[in-house]
């Protein structure tokens, strides 16, 4: 076999590696793949009733979207946790030990995370549709906009293997897991930017959660009142390509000379 | 600059002559942002094919940084390693081809079980399903693990783990097997099971080095034993030959009685070697031979009717070794 055969072969081998851990750990999988279930449910009921919504339409309307983006950004912390995690115990030098090429350790966790993603993207389309949420342009645009989702979650895989591999302790994760929220707030996951007092909206449209959010909206056909308010409202779905680039551009390049850097 | 030309050579000589399965000459290491001086400072090795070389310091010596630059998990800042006659600098895959790796903290997935563990690692040793599934088999057997084979690893205790730890490095039988601290934190059972797992590997003529803290352990297990003290190694040779170096055993008293201290030092005149100290009631006498010396203090005790509160038989401590060496440096 060559050696990108064995990269793919070996990174197969460390996929399965964690859905064996999907199977032995069910009740913890499951806690995961319906927390955000649990956070549709919760500010739909909360923020509901006092949002004024564009036409009369559902609050889970504008919800629905952005909690599938904010998904992607909670997923961060579970490719930080098994990073770690593996760094800690060393389960990282015996892959590293190992005649095998270090790609497939990256491969194997990126095929895992997105599995995973896409497990939690299905069950949160099962809540939403029961909940009256609905895309509106078809399929294909609907596909385009699970497919924009799932580029933001692979943009996150590098951020949270870089700063998963930088991090001394898992207790460190504590800390990123609480930093988490603020940066969900301050998109428009929740409402539409254009709500938002000025200076405050700006920033938050630029934050790519942002981006993911109003895109898949536009793509769902589902109403956002920011796609019309600014630039980069209009063209979310532009910054919903590229932000995610640019972010695998700046860690890819970072988690792999951190792994490099392991030998120091 | 030599590139392949270079390793296959001295390959060749390695496989003629088959000696020194571990050479490192003068290895210099300090971390990255770490305390000056920490790491290793100058570290020789030699290591002769079929042989268990002992690594033995205290905490901070440099033993597991020593183990992860032989195994090529850290790079040298100086000085040359070879393993199996691969520069472990240049050729640092043809290295990983040759060793196991036990490192020391278990390495292995708590969420699996244990066989999934070692199928897992035999599909990354490339050995393909079927045969991956058979090794395992073998390898559970082998370190009595059949049972606990279905169960979680998170469920095992610290000899079992130790135990699977070491499986999970012998899968493609390795030339040269690092093993770093195997049975720190076990307690004693545990620790027989790991050295008997340990000695059955040493009689299908791997080649081991491991580290340990314990001069018992060294004894037990290793050949040879190289002792490390702040990156260095400050004396090496066979047990029997350090321990020569080293002095003597000591036997312990614990008398009820002061008074009887004078009566226990004329006891001990036939079978100490060296100066008694005397501490209060307790009486430490250096002995030659351990065994014997303890017969004949418990039959001399007998018939002079003392009684002592405790009698205990010691190997010096590591840190009385290392004061005795550098002292005897110095
Ligand atoms: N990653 C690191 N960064 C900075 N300093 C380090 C690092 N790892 C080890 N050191 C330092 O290098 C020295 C040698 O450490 P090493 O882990 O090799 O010792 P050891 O003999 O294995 O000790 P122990 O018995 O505690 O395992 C110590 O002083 C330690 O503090
Ligand atoms: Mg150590």
């Amino acid at each position: 076999m060559t050696a990108l055969g064995w990269a793919i072969a070996d990174g197969w081998t460390i996929t399965r590696r964690a859905l064996t851990h999907w199977r032995m750990q069910p009740g913890l999988m499951l806690f995961a793949w319906f927390f955000p279930v649990l956070m549709l449910l919760i500010f739909g009921s909360l923020l509901g009733g006092a949002m004024e919504t564009p036409e009369g339409s559902s609050y889970y309307e504008l919800l629905v979207p952005g909690i599938f983006a904010l998904t992607m950004l909670f997923g961060l912390e579970g490719t930080m946790t098994a990073v770690t995690q593996d760094k800690d115990k060393g389960v990282t030098d015996r892959f590293r030990s190992l005649p095998m090429s270090s790609a497939a350790v990256v491969l194997g966790r990126c095929m895992a995370d997105m599995l995973d993603t896409i497990v939690a993207l299905a069950v949160l389309t099962g809540a939403g549709l029961a909940l009256g949420w609905r895309w509106h342009d078809g399929l294909p645009s609907a596909l385009a906009a699970f497919g924009l989702l799932l580029l933001l979650r692979f943009a996150l895989l590098w951020v949270g293997i870089f700063i998963g591999l930088s991090v001394k302790n898992a207790q460190s994760i504590t800390a990123v897991q609480v930093l988490v929220w603020p940066v969900g707030f301050l998109s428009s996951a929740f409402v539409a930017t254009s709500t938002m007092p000025a200076w405050l909206g700006t920033i938050a449209q630029w934050n790519p959660l942002s981006a993911a959010a109003t895109a898949s909206r536009t793509l769902f056909g589902n109403p956002d009142p920011s796609t019309t308010a600014t630039w980069i409202g209009s063209h979310s779905v532009l910054m919903a390509i590229i932000a995610p680039l640019v972010l695998t551009a700046i860690f890819l390049p970072l988690s792999a000379y951190r792994y490099r850097t392991l030998s120091h | 600059m030599y590139g392949t030309v270079y390793g296959s050579t001295l390959n060749e000589r390695w496989e003629v002559t088959k000696q020194q399965v571990i050479e490192a000459a003068n290895v210099r290491k300090n971390y990255r942002g770490g305390t000056e001086g920490a790491g290793l400072n100058g570290f020789d090795l030699e290591v002769t094919a079929g042989t268990v070389t002992g690594l033995l310091g205290p905490n901070g010596a440099g033993k597991t940084t020593a183990v992860r630059i032989l195994s090529t998990l850290l790079k040298l800042d100086s000085g040359t390693a070879s393993v199996a006659g691969y520069d472990v600098s240049r050729q640092g895959a043809e290295v990983r081809r040759r060793i196991g790796l036990v490192g020391q903290y278990a390495a292995i997935d708590e969420v699996l079980t244990g066989r999934q563990n070692l199928v897992m690692f035999g599909r990354l040793n490339h050995l393909g399903h079927t045969k991956s599934v058979r090794r395992a088999d073998e390898l559970l057997e082998r370190f009595s693990l059949t049972a606990a084979a279905g169960q979680s690893v998170g469920k095992y205790s610290g000899g079992m783990r130790r135990r699977l730890d070491l499986a999970a490095s012998l899968i493609v039988a390795p030339t040269v097997l690092f093993v770093d601290e195997p049975t720190t934190g076990l307690d004693p059972a545990g620790r027989l099971e790991v050295w008997t797992a340990i000695r059955q590997l040493v009689d299908n003529g791997t080649t081991v080095l491991l580290t340990t803290q314990y001069l018992e352990e060294a004894d037990q297990l290793a050949n040879r034993i190289s002792m490390l003290k702040d990156g260095k190694v400050v004396a090496e040779g066979t047990p029997d030959a350090l321990k020569a170096q080293l002095g003597s055993d000591w036997l312990d008293l614990v008398l009820v009685d002061p008074a009887e201290v004078t009566q226990v030092l004329g006891l001990a005149e036939p079978i100490t070697n060296g100066e008694i100290k005397v501490e209060g009631n307790r009486v430490s006498i250096p002995v030659k031979d351990r065994t014997r010396a303890l017969t004949i203090m418990a039959n001399s005790l007998h018939e002079a009717r003392i009684e002592p509160e405790d009698i205990t038989l010691r190997r010096p401590t590591l840190d009385e070794v290392f004061l005795h060496l550098t002292g005897a440096s110095a």
